[in-house]
């Protein structure tokens, strides 16, 4: 009956670096940029160089960011994944421990453990026409595909971002959409009301999307294209029933959820759907996953 | 498996050897209000402090694997960064004297989600691997359903398991330091007459059960019945106070919360064992609350104890113990909420 780690081996221990185990890579915050108003971009670095050159993830994939004595809060990684151990988190202040993080600045010390989760399968999508649909916050773990996209961008056909969000001033990583369109990537951004100077459209996500699908063969587009959705629970319900009705089958529809999460590693229960772990099954499911998973989305 | 048989009065004995170590038992705790007496795991020193004949203990043995509130590890904060340090609090091994079948197979049930790779619970893990259970037989209340769970029985998990026959005990041997210690007392081999005894036994216990659950293809009707009116019912009737969950063998769920010394120069984390039915179980940092309706919670404990523990390991992550319906302040227990889904009606709601 006596499973489990030998004793004398694992009682206790002190500051050793495993990023899976009960013990977080120190890292250090080595940038903060201000993105908008309330979300910051955080450059992370992991101290000890050879966890940072073995810190492999894949695009959806996330970290347990850890402050002693605020919080341990799970993150999406932005970054591409050839940047490994040299994470980039774009973080909203809304709880305790983001408004904490809001306030510190370059060179403090956190914690992060992980890469945790499922991952987009975008080697899965060589060769694929690729559609990344993102509403307000989802563009956050969708930068990581991009990233990995743009970076291997001649083995991917058609590649189109839809980006909505509430207001112009909200719309994250504004920096970089010239150079992802400079990327023969078609970029659309829509606003659901405008403000002062914005010459884009104003609407919901699904009339840009209405537009593309519109374009071209539906039996092309069912069959060539791979489609990455994030963003908030009602536009994954719209989005996805109109990618279904193109024709689009599910088990090429990839969504990542979000859910509570005090452990990242399979065991706290909290972002449990049922029977499912947000966590260790998750974030990212394919269509199918999702619709056996009850009031997932 | 190795069957022997030991006079009663040499379980004195048996208990003296244990002794070095810290032994854990049931104890008789008071009276409920209809005479009923109380029993719950404690500390004991001598083996008269023990009421094996116990029928349940109010909570399960569960805070000496599964502690309610756990340091999972501190941090002593320096200029620049900090060190954080572990302890998995496994120093003194632990004897569980008198579990039944149902607690037994908790465990079982909790070292597959608990022990698995890649991530286990190595606090968990630590007090599992130095850990002695002494699994006892039971008389079945009327809150009781092992049986329909499948749990009413031991096929491993625990050391050794004994059956009250007469003035002997049945010994079944699961473990070879049990048969080390057992080899201490006077031990004889059973015969064609103790297994017949023992048979009996069984037999007779069978027939104690009053509760019975359909388990039969209850993940799909699980699902079909997903949006079933009776979920409200009880979800009207739930208090949502987290009580099934403190009571419960096999519930896992925790939080983690953070404290800081007065001085600034330390920190820590403490786990908290937590309940899916309590109201801020799914709420996310900016207020979105996954499940805000006690009826939500209430059905997703059902779901995961009922449908998703099945699909993942083939089993319920139920034991069919009776303590949450027995403890519950609402009156709701599991046969009664499973007959309602199956048949699609509450009764006297």
């Amino acid at each position: 009956m006596s499973k489990g780690p030998c004793l004398e081996k694992c009682s206790s221990g002190k500051g050793r670096s495993h990023g899976h185990d009960d013990f977080s890579h120190m890292a250090e915050i080595t940038n903060v940029y201000s993105l908008t108003a309330t979300e910051k971009l955080y450059q992370i670095q992991i101290i000890d160089a050879d966890a940072r050159r073995d810190f492999y993830f894949q695009p959806g994939q996330f970290v347990m960011l850890e402050v002693p004595g605020i919080g341990e809060a799970p993150f999406s990684i932005s970054s591409s994944p050839s940047r490994r151990g040299d994470i980039e988190l774009c973080i909203r202040a809304a709880g305790t421990m983001t408004n904490f993080l809001s306030r510190l600045e370059r060179g403090v010390m956190i914690g992060i453990s992980g890469p945790f989760g499922t991952a987009f399968p975008v080697a899965d999508m060589v060769g694929s026409d690729v559609l990344l649909l993102a509403g307000g916050l989802g563009i956050v773990p969708l930068r990581s595909p991009i990233m990995a996209v743009l970076e291997n961008r001649s083995r991917y056909g058609r590649v189109d971002i839809m980006y909505g969000a509430r207001r112009p001033s909200e719309l994250l990583f504004g920096y970089q959409h010239a150079m992802w369109r400079q990327f023969d990537i078609g970029l659309e951004v829509i606003v659901d009301e405008g403000e002062e100077g914005w010459q884009g459209p104003v609407g919901r996500i699904t009339e840009i999307l209405q537009k593309r699908l519109a374009q071209g063969e539906r039996r092309k587009f069912a069959k060539e294209t791979n489609a990455i959705v994030c963003g908030p629970p009602v536009m994954f319900k719209f989005v996805c029933d109109m990618l279904l009705q193109a024709g689009l089958p599910m088990e090429k529809i990839f969504v990542s959820l979000e859910r509570r999460m005090h452990c990242g590693r399979g065991k706290c229960c909290r972002c449990n759907i049922g029977s499912t772990y947000t966590c260790v099954d998750g974030p990212v499911f394919d269509y199918w996953s999702v619709l056996n998973l009850k009031e997932a989305i | 498996m190795i069957f022997k048989i030991i006079a009663a009065r040499e379980l004195a004995l048996f208990f003296d050897i244990l002794a070095v170590n810290k032994i854990v038992g049931p104890v008789k705790k008071g009276s409920a209000a209809d005479g009923r007496a109380l029993y719950d795991f404690d500390v004991v020193y001598d083996l008269a402090e023990l009421s094996l004949d116990f029928d349940q203990t109010i909570h399960p043995a569960k805070k000496y694997f599964l502690p309610y509130l756990e340091e999972t590890c501190s941090f002593a904060i320096r200029d620049k960064g900090w060190e954080k340090e572990v302890d998995y609090g496994a120093y003194r091994p632990v004897v569980l004297f008198g579990l039944h079948a149902c607690d037994i197979n908790a465990l079982n049930k909790l070292d597959k989600v608990l022990l698995a790779e890649p991530y286990p619970n190595r606090f968990y893990a630590a007090k599992r691997a130095s850990m002695f259970i002494v699994g006892h037989s039971c008389q079945p209340t009327p809150a009781c359903f092992c049986h329909a769970m499948g749990t009413d029985s031991v096929l491993q998990g625990c050391d050794l398991f004994l059956t009250p026959m007469g003035d002997e005990y049945f010994v079944e041997i699961f473990s070879s330091r049990a048969y080390h210690i057992l080899e201490n007392l006077n031990l004889r081999e059973p015969g064609s007459k103790d297994h017949k005894l023992f048979q009996e036994a069984v037999e007779a216990r069978k027939n104690l059960f009053t509760a019975e659950v359909d388990t039969s293809d209850l993940t799909k009707i699980l699902d079909m019945e997903f949006d079933s009116p009776v979920w409200d019912q009880w979800g009207e009737k739930c208090l949502s106070c987290g009580t099934c969950a403190q009571v419960c063998p096999t519930c896992y769920c925790y939080g983690v919360e953070e404290v800081v010394a007065m001085d600034m120069a330390s920190a820590g984390k403490i786990r908290q064992l937590y309940s899916c039915n309590l109201l801020d179980f799914a709420e996310v940092a900016g207020g979105h609350n996954f499940r805000p309706e006690s009826r939500g919670r209430l059905k997703y404990r059902y779901y995961h104890k009922h449908r998703g523990f099945v699909e993942a390991f083939e089993e319920a992550l139920c034991v069919g113990c009776g303590r949450c319906g027995t403890n519950c302040l609402a009156d709701i227990n599991v046969p009664e909420v499973i007959a309602s889904v199956r048949g699609g009606e509450v009764e006297d709601v």
